[in-house]
């Protein structure tokens, strides 16, 4: 449970328990100086003896205020519970209704949704009279279609998960389904949403009472209360702010617990915060040179610059652990690419291939920390903040082309438009000159009717003419380098071929240098002129590519290389299998092995994303 | 004896034909590979054969029995199918520990099972795909990909099925992990005498473990034949390209037919 113990959890945890104990003990302990008339104390201005003043009759507000605890908070928790019983009912109905009945019965709450909740309270009103359980079922009954819109998007989200599929192959029904399945996945965002709810129901309620349309005299709540105090306003203002803190404090005790709730679902904002408090750390040797180098008199190009055209070593990436601390996730890795020269990166998931390429491009993630003797692209020092210019420079000559282009191209802009946005704000050129130019770089990436399809949004797009895309992007710029990140991973063999040919034309064409990452040995193999074998976050060899079925030496090479079957694998004996010796930083991926739950950093862009699951 | 037999089998998603009259046989015991790209249909096929896509013609048919309507019969036909996932990720649900996910899976069986049978149904299962069974109470979370795809495949036999379909069980896996799991497989195969339909893009890895390739493209079977005549004497002029398209360690690749699409 230590999720309770933020801020938001301790403070929901204690409010809870202020309105707990006033509902339960209220009236025992305010009772009498709640109804006791004392006509001598009427219209008692706010006080050390009558905190909140007294009424007409001379009744302490104050006390009448925690008696009226009880009916408030059980007014609000009758309407929510009728609420979130009703929207579960409902959505989960039409979660398993078949099409056409669904359609219908999600078309009628929508209708009801978008039907303005008052409306629809005043109109139960008058079917049951101004009366507080009349108020009750009208909050509750107009809360039911938005509720129930919630939990439909929820359960249809979850119904087409795999394992729920799984569920139905083995032949639980639909209620087995529900119950097992989609409940207990849906739980918990229904349970933020039903606190939030609560909040905005005890409002509707202090509003409806005020109003005279919800509690009726003798009985009181808190908007009872506040209308009764703001009669005399002026003279005790006490009388009509003291219920209205009471009720803005009652919301405010849900909104905290929604908060808390949602905080349980994920760790967002922890880990957020141990994030921040990571990268404030000044810590270790790298970040010291860091601070010297930005010290020291610019035009300070590192050496070598002529022979390399990206390098950077004793590279170390560490992300924060979540509980304060930091977890190494590269150690230490030298790597340099000359121009013109493809490199590939080779290694499982975790080996920290994508770390260290995107340490390169500067494209770290925000969370992690990373040190490097020298990180540096060309003359560009990376290791130091980029000069005005620099920055520019790295947007046109460096290109980048992901694993997945559904989700590295924006889906709600048009490709031309994604295609022109380095032209326009790092080259400077006018609208027509930029999609000229998009157009003529689809085209050499062999994308037919390249003026047309520059209207096209990426979903319109295959997945090969999206990679294709993609490596347009990264040509517009006249890239003298191009980092690939696993850009075949998702695609069949043939379209593979197809998007590594447009990638080997661009290579041609431009003479940029290439940094191809792939956890295929031979897919690398056959691309690249020197294969980079990553293992833990460390380099473990580098080799010719046409010579590495000789020249693999290190075992896990070795291993990489023996486990993956190809088209002359025995197929009558069982594939070598890497019996990864478990290191001290073993790769996520298979780091539970001992029955202990693998920590993966917040920030993890060193494992292969999964595939969709469509 | 014919586990599995798809007999001109058609699948339309509204007017989009996906699966074109294509008919397959499974011996038991044995091990079938559908080869393709995506969209050729493949997953769809394994989707209808347990149920969870509808057909538009054709028959499907377990034992003899036909697996397809609503019918008693026809479930129960269903049944005898399982179907492994892609992704282990979303295969298991993450608030249900492995074990009952596991046990759920009985279900399929048609038998009715006591509580103590099923927790010492879950330990055999769980040690037949070598994990150790004492973490049954465990959240998928607490396992690892590789680990988690064993789960799913020990769900998979826990509805003690005659034919297994594997829909693309290694693509999301580390090549490491992969061989693992195909030796399990394998392993299964030998020991449970189960018959495999084995889907992937990767032609490799379908090379591997099965004794007859079915290749497809656009809804429909362009080859089909047993796995060495079919590789090593590729006839049809998309097995070809499909060959000449997986990479080999240390071959530099051409590239000279990819100027245009």
């Amino acid at each position: 449970m230590r999720k309770l113990v933020s801020p938001a959890g301790i403070a929901a945890v204690l409010g809870t328990a202020v309105l707990l104990s006033a509902a339960l003990a209220g009236p025992g302990t305010w009772g009498g100086a709640a109804t006791e008339p004392a006509i001598v104390d009427r219209l008692a201005p706010a006080g050390a003896e009558h905190l909140f003043g007294t009424d007409d009759l001379g009744r302490d507000i104050f006390a009448r205020v925690m008696v009226a605890a009880r009916l408030s908070l059980l007014l609000t928790a009758g309407a929510t519970a009728i609420g979130v019983l009703g929207g579960v009912l409902v959505g989960l109905t039409a979660a398993v209704l078949p099409k056409y009945p669904r359609r219908a019965l999600v078309w009628v709450m929508d209708m009801l949704l978008a039907f303005p909740w008052l409306l629809l309270v005043l109109f139960c009103t008058v079917i049951w009279g101004a009366t507080a359980t009349g108020a009750m079922l009208a909050i509750g009954l107009a809360g039911i279609p938005n509720l129930t819109r919630l939990v439909y998007n929820l359960a249809a989200s979850v119904s087409g998960q795999d394992y729920v599929r799984a569920a139905r192959v083995v032949g639980v029904g639909p209620f087995g389904v529900l119950f097992r399945h989609i409940l207990p996945n849906i739980a918990n965002p229904l349970l933020v949403q039903a606190a939030a709810s609560a909040s905005v129901t005890l409002l509707a309620f202090a509003g409806l009472s005020f109003l005279d349309l919800g509690v009726q005299a003798p009985e009181y709540d808190w908007g009872r209360l506040l209308n009764e105090g703001i009669g005399s306003i002026y003279t005790n203002p006490m009388g009509a702010i003291g219920p209205g803190i009471t009720i803005v404090f009652a919301g405010l005790v849900f909104t905290l617990v929604a908060e808390a709730l949602a905080d349980q679902a994920g760790q967002g904002v922890r880990s957020v915060t141990a994030a921040g408090r990571a990268s404030m750390a000044p810590t270790g040797p790298g970040r010291a040179a860091r601070a010297e180098d930005a010290a020291a008199p610019d035009g300070a190009v590192p050496q070598g610059a002529g022979t390399a055209l990206a390098e950077v070593t004793d590279l170390r990436i560490a992300f924060p652990d979540g509980e304060g601390g930091l977890v190494e996730r590269v150690h230490g890795v030298s790597l340099s690419v000359r121009p013109g020269e493809i490199v590939g990166i080779v290694g499982e998931s975790g080996s920290g291939k994508s770390l260290t390429a995107m340490a390169l491009a500067d494209l770290s993630d925000a969370s992690a920390v990373v040190r490097s003797a020298t990180r540096r692209f060309d003359d560009i020092d990376l290791n130091t903040p980029l000069a005005r210019g620099e920055g520019k420079r790295l947007g046109t000559e460096l290109g980048i082309v992901f694993q997945d282009p559904l989700t590295s191209l924006n889906p709600a802009l048009t490709i031309g438009r994604q295609l022109t946005e380095v032209s326009r704000t790092h080259l400077g050129m006018n609208r027509g000159e930029a999609r000229e130019r998009a157009a003529a770089r689809l085209r050499a990436v062999g994308i037919p009717d390249p003026g047309d399809r520059l209207r096209d949004y990426p979903h319109q797009f295959s997945g090969g003419m999206r990679q294709r895309a993609m490596i347009g992007m990264a040509l517009t710029g006249n890239p003298r380098l191009i980092i690939a990140d696993e850009p075949t991973t998702a695609l069949d063999v043939t379209v593979q071929k197809q998007v590594l040919g447009v990638l080997h034309q661009a290579q041609q064409a431009t003479g940029a240098a290439i940094v191809l990452i792939s956890h295929d040995i031979a897919l690398v193999s056959g691309f690249c002129d020197r294969v980079v074998v990553m293992k833990d976050g460390a380099v473990v060899e580098e080799l010719d590519a046409r010579r590495i079925r000789e020249e693999a030496g290190h075992p896990h090479t070795k291993g990489l290389i023996a486990c993956l079957p190809d088209m002359r694998s025995d197929r009558d004996r069982p594939l070598p299998v890497i019996d990864a010796p478990l290191s001290a930083v073993a790769p996520p991926d298979e780091a539970v092995q001992g029955g202990a739950v693998a920590k993966v950093p917040a920030g993890d862009t060193g494992t292969r994303s999964r595939p969709s699951a469509t | 004896m014919t586990a599995l037999e798809i007999e001109n089998l058609s699948i339309r998603y509204g007017a989009r034909p996906v699966v074109s009259d294509v008919s397959l046989r499974l011996e038991r015991g044995r091990t079938i590979g559908l080869v393709g790209e995506s969209g050729s249909g493949k997953s769809s096929i394994a989707n209808a054969a347990v149920g969870l896509a509808p057909i538009s013609s054709g028959d499907i048919r377990v034992n003899g029995v036909s697996a397809v309507g609503r019918g008693g019969r026809a479930r129960a036909a269903r049944r005898r199918m399982q179907l492994i996932f892609q992704d282990p990720y979303s295969a298991l649900d993450p608030r249900m520990p492995v074990g009952a996910s596991i046990a759920e899976a009985t279900l399929a069986t048609g038998r009715t099972w006591t509580r103590a049978q099923r927790r010492s149904r879950v330990r055999e299962l769980l040690e037949q795909v070598h994990l150790d069974p004492d973490r049954a109470g465990a959240l998928p979370s607490a396992f690892s990909g590789g680990q988690r795809q064993r789960i799913t495949i020990a769900r998979a036999l826990a509805g003690e099925p005659d034919v297994l379909i594997a829909d693309e069980v290694t693509s999301a896996l580390d090549v490491s992990v992969q061989s693992t799991v195909l030796n399990l497989l394998r392993e299964l195969l030998q020991a449970l005498g189960l018959s495999i339909v084995f889907i992937s893009h990767n032609l490799a890895v379908v090379r591997y473990i099965s004794d007859a390739i079915h290749v497809m493209r656009d809804g429909g079977i362009v080859d089909s034949g047993p796995t060495e005549s079919l590789l090593d004497n590729p006839s049809a002029p998309y097995t070809r390209e499909l060959l000449s398209a997986v990479p080999v360690l240390g071959e530099r690749m051409t590239f000279e037919e990819t100027a245009e699409p």
